[in-house]
């Protein structure tokens, strides 16, 4: 406990630090480059080529995906003719199981733009992220947009329909041009690898002697396994002439980044240190899953979906904790910072520290990283389709804000719209479904406890909701900048009293929220930072983010975050032990949203919702505030529990309800979708680290409420239904404020299938420390 | 020889099927993959392509009878795969007939997508009925030379 006190004073002492530094907000500097970010491949690529180097391109093995039957039949039969190996699927999930299946399975995948099941372009993105496969695109359609748009998403080429076989003669030129880039790049960064062993184990060193926990043991035990980790990168990438970007690899390259991030992010040593206890608590943590719903609605969309991804991918290849937990640590202090990293080659070269890998390799890698960053928050605009409606509204208050790209907006505005759902899950969280396995469903004590609280937490939303509506719209948004805070600031005063109410009384039923609440105070100062540079992040985030420790500890900092919101409520709630529900509410929601594909979406930005009550005790949407408060703890109960049913139960009774907290929401809406990450932070931090989570970092969330409101319950209603049909897996019982989280959760379908990913992968996460209750919530398999 | 009549009546259909300007190119490319290990490649194919496309159609027909209003977007992509498909298999007026069809729908002229969906019904049902008088004629002269390239 004393050492959860340190941290959280660290914590604060950083966040302070940070909003002082940061008041210039930058916009989100997600992927600047070009071309995606991918998982790196095993050798297998290598592998194949070596074996059939001779008959080559003779034997390639081809994957086509179209759903159209006769051209997938004469595709095959002219692949066949050029001699490649062939394999047909008609279905872009089909197909990317089969590339799960078999990493190395495949040299180069063809794929159709225009699919039934998944846009092609998805598809790509996906592939360039996991598997770093070439991708080409075919379609009938030779419109110059559709053409840009392969370009700009990574696909090596683009063939138009109908498909003549001298085009596919020379795919194989895609394949070896792949490879050889990366050969390249690894002859030539040859050398110094040993000499820059020493110098990044004394980094190393030095960054886990500053951090003032003994959580840094971990870190220093993640460092050798980190280092090992590099060992046996540097003996396959030695026993091959090509830089194949394994999973370690890439883990240390992200790991690298992160923390050039994190040092230009941080200034001076106590930011590093801070974010070294983040990042510990991270390592500790394995709720790492959790936090993905929260990464997922930040502004930092794309850093989430990196994080999300870089999950799955973990998850699947067993990558290092410690690795991931450095990367998460860099997020957030890049999102609280609002710093872009500054992650050079060269030193992101000295700081892996891997021998035969060359600057010209990493400087590649990074390029690909950028772009799938830039894919991922493009993706996400892509698919919040749904938000959309809502989101429009909302996008004005964010734009003047920040230069948060637009689907941060969106996300935000999703996440601000989702506080009630937060909330909820947030509930759900406190009431302790120590359910960290997804698809636990929620004890039935538990849920009738939620059942209890809920019903409180009703009646002060509904309370609330004139109260909050009064107040300013405050914005959620992370990336605000500071300019906000004195309306955010005016705005917390409205929200707090309100919420203060509130939390008195929901401190007696809902336990959820108040550790968010508690610590949120000290955060909102810091709410405005959250403006996230994270730059080009790794997608691979070490499984072990998610685990309990540091996630609280990130969670915390994203209270600070969302923080606010979370805060609000804090001294009402203080006597609610903190629940890391919250945070791994929206983590867990996000994770089974995306499973569903609507609701976990709307958990999400309840949990923001809730984050960002917790973190403004302040300033409030005024929405927020009362009625975010409770439904955000219902969202976050919902969010805890991975169980798809259980959204389902609790939908229905969101559905109802949503109306209610449509009204409070709205306020709330504007929260960004960081805010959603914030909250989701919180909630994992609650559960036992109610100091933590109010630590959280900067709780800058300045909740933009908007104007939105009728938005919002459009959006509600809009969500409403969908949710409803969802299979999201939160306990309806648990949650019946949750419903104005579900009507939330459709906004995030686009980032379903991130988080679905996710979910998956963290299934086997694992609950964490039980400590923390958002252990309980952790993502369930999220079907891609 | 009977054989040689055969062929050259096949090969003489084929040529007509090419100059009326029913097939183009791509239907070459698939004769030219048929090979010994997928003699009837190309039947296999038109087979597969016009029950495939029958399904379309019959999705275009009910999309075009929902009128008010015509949901062009709808009929777009629909027409956007029956396009894709029949280009597969080399059916250049049918292909063109769903350009224009797409063209109309752009324009939101529902008028003009009506009568070309008609038109297009039409040339797709025309070249269905010579593609089998084709094979069958193909089938009964016998395996070998039905991937005759006509240039």
């Amino acid at each position: 406990m004393l050492l959860l006190l340190l941290l959280l004073l660290l914590l604060l002492w950083w966040c302070y630090c940070s909003v002082r530094f940061c008041l210039d907000l930058r916009s989100m500097n997600l992927g600047n480059g070009k071309g995606s970010m991918s998982a790196v491949t095993t050798t297998g690529v290598m592998k194949s080529g070596d074996a059939v180097s001779d008959q080559f391109p003779a034997g390639l093995r081809v994957l086509v995906v179209d759903d159209d039957p006769t051209c997938l039949m004469i595709l095959e039969k002219m692949l066949r003719t050029c001699l490649y190996e062939v394999t047909k699927c008609n279905r872009a999930e089909t197909a990317l199981s089969l590339l799960r299946e078999n990493k190395n399975g495949f040299d180069i995948v063809i794929s159709d733009v225009h699919m039934p099941d998944m846009d092609g372009f998805k598809l790509l993105e996906h592939i360039g992220l996991e598997m770093d496969l070439p991708v080409i695109m075919m379609s009938a359609d030779d419109g110059k947009s559709v053409v840009m748009k392969g370009v700009t998403h990574g696909a090596c080429d683009y063939l138009i329909k109908p498909v003549r076989i001298e085009a596919l003669k020379n795919i194989w030129q895609h394949v070896v041009r792949k490879k050889k880039n990366e050969w390249k790049d690894a002859e030539q960064s040859g050398s110094a690898e040993e000499g820059d062993r020493q110098p990044k184990a004394s980094d190393e060193a030095d960054y886990s002697s500053s951090a003032n926990e003994g959580s840094w043991r971990n870190s220093k035990k993640r460092r050798d396994e980190e280092e090992e980790a590099e060992d046996r990168d540097d003996t396959s990438t030695l026993k091959k002439p090509r830089v194949v970007w394994s999973v370690e690899l890439h883990q240390q390259f992200v790991a690298a980044v992160d923390q050039l991030g994190i040092d230009n992010l941080c200034n001076g040593t106590f930011d590093a240190w801070v974010v070294g206890i983040f990042v510990c608590i991270l390592s500790k943590t394995t709720l790492l899953p959790l936090w993905s719903p929260v990464f997922r609605y930040s502004h930092c969309l794309g850093r989430c979906k990196e994080v999300l991804h870089a999950f799955q991918i973990i998850r699947v290849s067993n990558v290092n904790r410690y690795i991931m937990t450095l990367h998460f640590g860099f997020i957030i202090a890049s999102i609280v910072n609002s710093h872009p990293t500054e992650a050079v080659p060269k030193k992101i070269l000295e700081l892996m520290n891997v021998p035969g890998l060359t600057r010209e390799n990493v400087a590649s890698h990074l390029q690909k990283y950028r772009l799938y960053l830039r894919r991922l928050s493009g993706v996400s605009q892509h698919q919040n389709n749904m938000n959309n409606s809502f989101l429009g509204s909302q996008e004005a208050t964010f734009g003047t804000i920040s230069s948060i790209s637009g689907i941060d907006l969106q996300t935000l505005a999703v996440a601000g719209q989702l506080p009630a759902q937060s909330l909820a899950t947030l509930q759900a969280a406190g009431l302790g479904r120590s359910t960290a396995k997804a698809g636990v469903p929620m004890p039935i004590m538990d849920q009738r406890n939620l059942f209890s609280f809920e019903n409180p937490r009703v009646r002060f939303g509904e309370g609330q909701q004139q109260h909050l509506s009064s107040s300013k719209p405050m914005n959620l948004l992370l990336g605000i900048p500071t300019n906000m805070e004195p309306k955010q600031l005016a705005n917390l005063h409205q929200s707090t009293q309100s919420i203060a109410s509130l939390n008195m009384r929901v401190n007696a039923s809902a336990p959820q929220g108040n550790p968010l609440l508690m610590q949120m105070p000290q955060s909102q100062p810091r709410g405005q930072m959250l403006s996230e540079n994270t730059g080009p992040r790794v997608p691979r985030l070490p499984s072990s983010l998610g685990q309990p420790n540091v996630s609280n500890g990130i969670s915390n900092g994203f209270l600070g975050r969302n923080g606010i919101a979370g805060n609000n409520r804090g001294p009402a709630y203080n006597p609610v032990p903190p629940n890391s529900s919250l945070l791994s509410f929206p983590m867990n929601q996000s994770s089974e949203v995306s499973v569903n594909n609507s609701l976990p979406l709307g958990s999400t930005p309840g949990i923001s919702s809730i984050t960002t009550k917790g973190s403004f005790q302040e300033e409030v949407t005024s929405g927020i505030k009362a009625s975010g408060a409770f439904p955000s703890y219902d969202i976050f109960n919902e969010l805890h529990h991975h169980k798809s049913h259980d959204w389902e139960i609790t939908n229905p009774g969101l559905s109802y309800s949503a109306p209610h907290h449509a009204n409070p929401l709205q306020g709330n809406i504007d929260v960004s979708p960081s805010v959603l990450v914030h909250q989701g932070f919180s909630s994992t931090q609650h559960t036992g680290q109610s100091r933590d989570a109010t630590l959280m970092g900067k709780a800058m969330f300045s909740v933009g409420e908007g104007s939105e409101q009728d938005n919002l319950q459009n959006a509600v209603q809009h969500l409403h239904p969908l949710l409803v049909d969802n299979s999201v897996r939160v306990k309806s019982e648990r949650i019946p404020d949750a419903s104005s989280q579900t009507n939330l959760f459709p906004d995030h379908y686009g980032q379903e299938d991130l988080m679905s990913a996710l979910l998956k992968q963290q299934e086997g996460m694992g609950p964490g420390e039980s400590e923390f209750e958002f252990d309980a919530y952790s993502l369930d398999n999220i079907p891609v | 020889m009977d054989r040689n009549q055969s062929r050259r009546q096949i090969a003489a259909m084929k040529q007509s099927l090419f100059d009326q300007g029913l097939l183009d190119e791509q239907f070459i490319q698939l004769e030219e993959l048929q090979d010994d290990a997928n003699p009837n490649f190309v039947e296999e194919i038109v087979t597969l392509h016009y029950r495939d496309s029958s399904r379309l159609i019959s999705s275009i027909e009910q999309a075009l009878k929902e009128r008010n209003p015509l949901d062009f977007n709808k009929l777009d992509t629909l027409m956007h795969q029956f396009k894709g498909s029949s280009s597969s298999i080399g059916a250049k007026k049918v292909k063109a007939e769903c350009n224009l069809f797409r063209e109309y729908c752009r324009a939101g002229n529902a008028e003009g997508c009506m009568r070309s969906f008609q038109q297009l019904k039409k040339e797709y049902a025309a070249l269905r009925k010579k593609l089998e008088a084709y094979f069958q004629l193909a089938r009964q002269a016998g395996p070998q030379e039905t991937a005759c390239r006509s240039k």
